[in-house]
């Protein structure tokens, strides 16, 4: 395992490839595989853009959800990645953080008082509603001596999150009139994808895509210290605005569509780094097919599990994730918690 | 000759007066402790009087007013047991084991909490932090959603459910002795795993509608009645007088287990009892109300705040609980227009209270 670890650098484009290859059958069965079982000729069919009979109607139902499945979770695990980076900090995720409930809190109120109802417009609001959000708990998270440890960072993310939760509650009971239609959106995950939905949210996705990969090598610089990084001639606080930039924008576009998704960041980075290493440049693309594998995995995992109902994919990944947060913090050191 | 006496006058006389001195000192220093433990004594009994004197007024209040109001006299006729037009059914039927249950359920948490927090040395160790309400709360919702339970059944499948979680964070944060920080982290991934299964067993539910889904997701008085009441009353005369049996020794454990070990406390078996207990409280209080959110949280550091330090904070916290509850449900109900369940209003305060408590430990610099 250690030399294994050590000298990943062979293994890098095996890992790249088969992860590819794994994410194409992935999606596959995410097409194939749900509720009601279709058959090869049909879904051949549908994917062509025939429309005729039942089966041919579900295909074309799954084929945005898989896309929005694929693409919120490589925002998730992309937005992870970086938000480690930025913090230094292992147990760093847009749901833990609190992250993910800023932008619905965000969306709702949207929804609630501004009467939003299309994804192109709550989509500016979740943006900001996760930077606000991750600013706060970073503030908060960082007061004292130490920085921000792992602890204080989970503490108040996990704090926010339960104050943003009353607020939502707080705004949605209320109003009768939207409750189902807030619900719909926050329980049903990936479910409710329609190709409109995806084409409003995808180019902000790939702005904040970009963002990220931009800022892999400075995120290298970063994971060598303050000190060290300044001296290299990094401009420290900028590069962290900027990836950060990235890394909010993946996070609350995706929570956007889908609602909040928690874990996905967490376990995902974690993961591939013991695959590609500490590098910055490998490990973003890598845990972006990864993640996106991940939530496919738990999106499918839900429709099988719950038959004939389907099951939430938040509730999935809470599972996968938690168990993987448990063994992080496990393995820390108490002192370095 | 002659110096030594002189020297063993002055020594003498020395030793007489620095030992006067000390004496006069020690005196001063022992009244001074005897002045702190009585004044301390009477800001505790003091304290206790006004909290039973608002949770009386809270009862009586929460009985009167509402939707329809009813005079004080026909309240009181509906508690001897005589017949009221009207007034029988709403205070009778819907608002008195809500009340109750309501004082109990927060006597219970609050209790609950602070023994964890006095326990584990650390607020944050709270069972609603740590995921022991969590895994009542799920045990409840599974019992009801698919076996079927009814009260009490569901309350003995609840109470398994928490001393399995206390017991599972414990040893999984168990690495050559327990640290807080990391107990109180373990205890946070357990809870989040335990809410998702909760969600599931919800979306499983034949009926399931939003009031159902707010009681086991955030805690709610919704629908109380005299079954849920009655065994949240059997556990807090249960599980609450053995807890207070050991107020003085958890208040000894708080000072190390060698110096508790050495004043004659059998640290570990206080340590058993006082978990079971507690974990006792909190499940019965949660199959009933469902996780009532930062209430086990926020007593204990409420009343550590009015009764100050120096002694048991069991019963203030309890009764700043039941406060809470009690307070935070005619808020909730009456108030603000809409009706919210108890622990959204709970939520909403608790959680700021939670994150002034990280920024003022931050700030000091201490650790969590």
């Amino acid at each position: 395992m250690g030399a294994f670890v050590l000298h990943p650098q062979q293994y890098r484009w095996a890992w790249l490839l088969i992860s590819v290859g794994v994410l194409g059958i992935c999606a596959a069965a995410s097409v194939l595989i749900g509720s009601r079982d279709v058959g090869l000729a049909d879904a051949f069919a549908a994917l062509g853009g025939s429309l005729e009979g039942f089966d041919q109607g579900v295909i074309a139902k799954r084929i945005p959800r898989t896309l929005l499945a694929l693409s919120a979770g490589a925002a998730l695990s992309i937005s992870g990645v970086v938000m480690q980076g930025v913090t230094r900090n292992p147990l760093a995720d847009p749901g833990i953080l609190g992250v993910n409930m800023g932008a619905s809190l965000a969306v709702v109120v949207g929804i609630a008082y501004f009467g939003l109802t299309l994804a192109a417009h709550y989509v500016w609001l979740a943006i900001a509603g996760a930077a606000l959000t991750a600013v706060f708990v970073y503030a908060i998270g960082s007061l004292g001596s130490g920085g921000a440890t792992p602890l204080k960072l989970a503490l108040a993310g996990t704090a926010t999150s339960a104050a943003l939760v009353s607020f939502i509650t707080a705004v949605v009971l209320p109003r009768n009139d939207i409750a189902d239609n807030v619900r719909s959106w926050q329980i049903g995950g990936v479910g409710g994808a329609t190709f409109e939905s995806l084409i409003q949210v995808g180019p902000l996705l790939l702005a904040g895509l970009v963002i990220c990969l931009l800022s892999a090598r400075k995120l290298n610089t970063l994971a060598l210290g303050d000190e060290v990084a300044t001296g290299l001639g990094e401009r420290v606080a900028i590069t962290r605005a900027f990836a950060s930039l990235g890394a909010v924008v993946l996070c609350g576009a995706s929570t956007a569509v889908c609602g909040p998704i928690g874990f996905v960041g967490l376990v995902v980075p974690h993961a591939c780094r013991l695959l590609v290493g500490l590098d910055h440049r490998w490990l973003l693309p890598l845990s972006g097919i990864v993640g996106a594998v991940l939530l496919t995995v738990a999106d499918i995992l839900g429709r099988i599990i719950a038959r004939p109902a389907e099951l939430d994919v938040a509730i999935v990944t809470a599972f996968i994730g938690a168990p993987v947060f448990i063994s992080i913090v496990r393995r820390q050191r108490s002192r370095a918690l | 000759m002659r110096p030594i006496p002189s020297t063993k006058t002055v020594c003498s006389a020395r030793t007489v007066s620095s030992a006067r001195l000390a004496h006069r000192e020690s005196t001063a220093t022992a009244e001074r402790i005897v002045a702190g433990m009585a004044r301390r004594r009477l800001r505790h009994g003091i304290a206790l009087g006004v909290f039973g004197v608002l949770i009386v007024a809270g009862f009586v209040i929460s009985l009167m007013f509402g939707h329809s109001f009813y005079p004080f006299s026909d309240v009181l006729k509906v508690i001897m047991g005589q017949d009221v037009p009207q007034a029988g059914f709403t205070v009778g039927v819907l608002r008195l084991p809500r009340a109750s249950l309501a004082i109990l359920a927060g006597f219970s948490f609050g209790l609950a909490g602070v023994a964890f927090q006095t326990m584990l040395r650390n607020p944050l160790a709270s069972p609603d932090i740590i995921g022991i309400s969590a895994g009542a709360a799920a045990a409840a919702v599974f019992g009801i959603v698919f076996l079927s339970l009814k009260a009490a059944a569901v309350s003995m499948f609840a109470i398994v459910a928490g001393l399995l979680v206390a017991l599972i964070v414990y040893l999984l944060s168990y690495r050559g002795g327990v640290a807080g920080t990391r107990l109180i982290l373990i205890g946070i991934g357990v809870a989040a795993m335990l809410d998702s299964f909760t969600a599931y067993c919800l979306s499983q539910a034949a009926e399931w509608n939003l009031q159902d889904a707010m009681r086991w997701m955030t805690g709610s008085l919704n629908g109380a009645n005299w079954g849920e009441t009655g065994m949240v009353l059997i556990s807090l005369i249960l599980f609450g007088s053995l807890l207070l049996s050991q107020s003085r020794r958890l208040l000894i454990t708080q000072l190390g287990d060698d110096a508790a070990s050495a004043l004659g406390v059998a640290v570990g078996r206080t340590r058993l009892i006082v978990t079971l207990s507690a974990v006792g409280l909190i499940s019965f209080a949660t199959a009933a109300t469902g996780p009532v959110a930062f209430v086990a949280f926020l007593s204990g550091p409420i009343a550590a705040r009015v009764v100050g330090s120096g002694r048991s904070l069991l019963l203030p916290s309890a009764f700043i609980g039941a406060l809470l509850v009690l307070v935070a449900d005619f808020f909730g109900q009456f108030i603000l227009g809409t009706r919210y369940p108890v622990g959204v209003i709970t939520g909403v305060l608790g959680a700021p209270f939670l994150l002034y408590l990280i920024i003022k430990a931050n700030r000091v610099g201490g650790s969590l």
